[in-house]
């Protein structure tokens, strides 16, 4: 009788659950304690108000992009450790030693790692940075659905939590950053592991996927008068195709994560290895959904490059037209691509060439935008500041990972590198050159607009320098380990002499950690030295965009007048204007309308997430309360009519005066 | 300034002579396998992979030297006057290099892509006067089991095959999905359950070169290694004879077999079930009965496999 009732009450969870392994004791352990430290603190220094009213309810958008950014450091803190783990087990376990975690710890250690470090260190920064500047980029006040976007930040923790959770009760997925059935299936893993990979993937997925709907909407709807589409900054036009690529991908990983949980849940067979179900179509789908998604981290940081190279060499942004055209190009192409990750599945030459051609045909797009970067620095004045440090990475790195690429691109080639550690170089190659590089380079470009002050740039060029040498050393090995023969996710080998490669790539690790940790640092410095780093004009890097005119920190209506625009770089052709003397008109303010803070979008996270932990542990009511939850809250805000609050024009003429008098666009 | 250039270059070329001069001593020892191929598959793929590199030299060197120069010449503190032209933001003629040049260098890899992919296909028989060998591998948690058909005989973790003679693989799994892989050889191919795939592999020289499985399938999938073992035609028979004298290796040996568990040394069995690799790919296809049935094979129609 009481077994039954706990049953009912906690599904499977039991004592059974927690940890076992040293290194897993001491992740939950760490996890709890730091969750206990920050809710002490909050109490002691008596900020729950505080940060109930300024951050968790707010609806704009500057504050949901610095939280995403948050969160996306601290998870890249925990990515990271795991990719430590991960190189301190191969650097060790040689011959007859098994290096310091157990084959399953291991596995769980890598799964995590890759879809820790995509989902939410990657994602979070993109949405942090277009929630941070996409609104000032298009002279907006703000995205287009601020409700909706304060619900897809929490949707995110909420999976976040999630899948931290799985460090203290459980245990995470040992099935790879994408799951592959038939090993994800019940046949050959019933715990909650790979629940928690598929319920903390679907939640945050959803998110992005309402994320993407609010930019395209944003980018459609809310530009400044006069900004058509082809005056738009590049950056915005890398956002639209990203969320092109959002909207036709993310319901297919919905529907193929959703497939799955019914395996595991119901006992279907979508995806078993028997009774009709077949995992080649999830491979199929989870890469339909999968190649599109690397695209969609990639798309904006070519933006942000695009930003920073015009604004640093001083000079309009070389072949604007190509630049869009190739944006294009690379959205349409990257549909018809996915097969290239499963050549070795024998679907014979004809497809496997199509999809080889389909890929390599990629390479002419980026490629071109490469040498459109580089003649937008032709006859400039290039000011090499930590982003341009960044930037310079990136091609180097970039183009490398581009060549492997096209290797891998050829199917007969990539028989021979599938699945190797060749194939775990080359998407490193181009996710952190690319992807990591590029938002590094827009968190140091817009934080003065931001926070009011700028990054320490002594600190982050040394950081730069660490990442990229730590890149080559940490990651040259793993190429030649490939071609050795050396496949992906071993957690020991025999001693075929690859021990001294995987040394040497721990070593590499190390240098990107410190990196990171002068990262961290720079951070620290900055803020201490604040006074010294102050950005009066709300214009440190002589910038050409419209962020660039509002006074830093940028205030919560972004523009107290909203600028009309004529040219494609509006405020670097006003700053030209006014050196030949032409003022601006007086400014006209008129009453503006803002989103009042809501409480309901972590209420909708908040539920989810109770969802979530009620499927994965069987926990039936739990998930039922939850739905129950999510819907009512959605009615609640939908039937809610007052939701803004006015700041009128009068109120608007005294706090928009100090700055005015310095000039700004009108 | 000068003096401190000078002593930049020496250390970084210093540097790079060191890296150069371990490296090479440590891959005189390493067995580089997809550079270090046995077998006209691996080879042909070794020579597509360098073609391939120094194609891809083309962009990637003007890329470089453009960055560097472009770089260096228009830094701001650069003390020698430059041209300056801020609104300079396009030129029809060097777009047109750039799309044109990068869209010949697909072409000419498109089509060489085209033909490899046929040439290269896995499912392709290869050409060859000697009569050609078929081996059925299975993929099992964690160990790989070789039958030889036509030989009689089935192996675990040892795949002994003659050389300069063309061997027609067929691969399953009876486990998650793994991929059979000898780098020295060539291909990959995935093995999957319920499916055959095939794969046409053939070693010139003799050796034992290493095979693993490269797709990850339960805990203990890193010990999935074994070794292909590529001899003279003679000492390929004398093997399969001893094998012949082995254990029986039918369904119920299979069975306890296929469990999920690490075998520590390669073994060889006489085969009595010459139908085995088609009965486990069966397992899968049929529905399921209630009864297992340990004695005997799945009662089964064998037409149409």
């Amino acid at each position: 009788m009481i077994s039954t009732i706990g049953s009912f009450l906690l599904g499977r969870l039991n004592w059974s659950a927690l940890p076992t392994e040293p290194v897993t004791q001491g992740g939950a352990v760490g996890v709890v304690v730091l969750g206990i430290l920050a809710v002490a603190a909050m109490f002691y220094f008596k900020k729950w108000t505080w940060l109930w009213k300024n951050w968790i309810t707010t609806l704009d958008a500057k504050k949901i992009g610095v939280m995403y950014i948050i969160v996306a450091i601290l998870m890249l803190l925990r990515g990271f450790s795991d990719a430590l783990m991960i190189r301190a087990q191969q650097a060790l376990a040689s011959g007859n030693a098994h290096g310091i975690v157990s084959s399953d710890t291991f596995q769980q250690v890598f799964s995590a790692h890759g879809t820790i470090m995509i989902f939410f260190v990657a994602m979070g920064l993109m949405f942090g940075i277009i929630n941070l500047v996409l609104p000032l980029l298009l002279g907006a006040r703000d995205v287009a659905f601020p409700f909706l976007n304060s619900v897809s930040f929490w949707l995110f923790a909420a999976g976040m939590i999630l899948i931290n959770a799985s460090l203290v009760m459980g245990g995470f997925s040992p099935g790879g950053w994408l799951g592959y059935p038939p090993l994800t299936e019940l046949a050959y893993n019933p715990g909650p592991g790979v629940d928690y990979w598929i319920w903390s993937l679907q939640i945050a997925g959803i998110g992005s996927l309402l994320s993407g709907i609010n930019f395209l909407v944003t980018i459609l709807k809310k530009r400044a008068p006069g900004m058509t589409l082809m005056k738009m900054p590049i950056f915005a036009w890398s956002v639209l195709t990203m969320t092109l690529l959002v909207i036709f991908a993310f319901p297919i990983l919905t529907a193929t994560l959703g497939m799955l949980g019914l395996d595991r849940l119901m006992g279907m067979h979508f995806f078993t290895s028997s009774f009709g179900g077949n995992p080649m179509m999830y491979i199929n789908l989870i890469w339909a959904w999968g190649h599109p998604e690397v695209y969609i981290l990639i798309l904006p940081a070519f933006g942000i490059f695009s930003e920073i190279v015009a604004t640093f060499s001083r000079k309009r942004l070389f072949g604007y037209k190509t630049m869009v055209v190739a944006l294009f190009g690379i959205t349409f192409l990257s549909f018809l691509v996915w097969l290239h990750h499963f050549f070795t599945m024998g679907a014979g030459g004809d497809v496997n060439a199509f999809f080889g051609i389909m890929t390599m045909i990629i390479a002419i797009p980026t490629g071109v935008k490469v040498f459109n970067w580089i003649f937008t620095m032709y006859q400039g004045k290039i000011n090499f500041a930590t982003p341009m440090r960044w930037f310079m990475n990136f091609v180097v790195t970039f183009t490398i990972g581009g060549v492997s690429g096209v290797l891998m691109a050829v199917p007969a080639i990539d028989f021979q590198v599938h699945n190797s550690l060749f194939l775990v170089a080359h998407f490193h190659n181009v996710i952190i050159g690319g992807v990591v590089f590029g938002y590094f380079a827009g968190l140091t470009y817009w934080f003065p607009k931001i926070f009011g002050f700028r990054l320490n740039e002594r600190l982050g060029k040394y950081a730069a320098y660490c990442w990229i040498v730590g890149f080559f050393v940490a990651f040259t090995p793993l190429y030649i380990l490939g071609l050795m023969g050396a496949t992906r996710r071993l957690d020991h080998y025999d001693g075929q002499g690859w021990q001294a490669l995987f040394i040497i790539a721990g070593v590499g690790t190390l240098i990107i950690a410190l990196g990171i940790g002068l990262q961290l640092l720079q951070l620290g410095v900055s803020i201490w030295q604040r006074k010294k780093n102050i950005d009066t004009t709300g214009d440190p890097w002589d910038g050409r965009t419209l962020e660039w005119s509002v006074p830093s920190p940028a205030p919560a209506y972004n523009f107290a007048v909203i600028p009309t625009v004529a040219e494609r770089d509006p405020f670097w052709e006003m700053k030209e204007a006014r050196k030949l003397g032409h003022m601006p008109k007086a400014p006209v303010y008129k009453d503006v309308w803002l989103p009042k803070n809501s409480g309901l979008g972590i209420i909708i996270a908040g539920s989810a997430f109770l969802g979530g932990f009620g499927l994965i542990w069987h926990v039936w009511w739990l998930a039922a309360i939850a739905v129950i939850g999510v819907a009512v809250t959605v009615v609640l805000r939908a039937s809610d009519d007052d939701t803004e609050y006015v700041i009128t024009a009068a109120e608007m003429k005294s706090l928009d005066a100090p700055h005015h008098q310095k000039g700004q666009l009108v | 300034m000068r003096r401190r250039l000078v002593f930049k270059i020496t250390i970084v070329t210093l540097l790079v002579v060191t890296i150069i001069m371990a490296a090479w001593s440590y891959f005189k020892n390493v067995n580089v396998a997809v550079l270090n191929p046995q077998g006209t598959i691996a080879n042909q793929e070794r020579g597509l992979i360098i073609f391939t590199v120094i194609l891809s030299l083309v962009v990637v060197i003007p890329v470089f030297t453009l960055l560097g120069m472009i770089a260096w010449k228009y830094r701001e503190k650069n003390t020698k006057k430059t041209t300056y032209r801020p609104n300079w933001d396009g030129s029809r003629l060097f777009e047109t290099v750039w799309w044109g040049i990068p869209c010949v260098i697909i072409l000419i890899l498109c089509i060489v892509t085209w033909q490899t992919s046929h040439q290269l296909d896995p499912y392709k028989p290869l050409s060859s006067d000697i009569k050609p060998i078929t081996v059925q591998v299975v993929a099992l948690q964690w160990k790989w089991l070789f039958i030889y058909p036509d030989q009689h005989i089935a192996s675990v973790n040892l795949l002994e095959i003659p050389e300069k003679t063309p061997i027609n693989f067929q691969i399953t799994s009876d486990a998650p999905m793994n991929a059979f892989w000898i780098p020295n050889l060539g291909s990959q191919v995935y093995a999957m359950s319920g499916m055959s795939s095939q794969l046409h592999l053939m070693a010139d020289t003799t050796g034992d070169y290493p095979g693993s499985s490269s797709n990850i399938s339960g805990t203990h999938f890193a010990d999935m290694k074994f070794i292909a073992r590529a001899v003279s035609r003679g000492d390929f028979d004398t093997w399969t004879t001893r094998a012949q004298q082995g254990s029986t290796f039918a369904w119920s040996e299979y069975k306890s077999l296929a469990q999920p568990g690490v075998v520590a040394q390669p073994t060889s069995y006489d085969l009595a079930d010459s139908n085995l690799y088609a009965e486990i790919v069966a397992q899968y296809l049929q529905r399921p009965t209630k009864k297992t049935n340990t004695q005997s094979g799945p009662q089964m129609n064998m037409e149409g496999m």
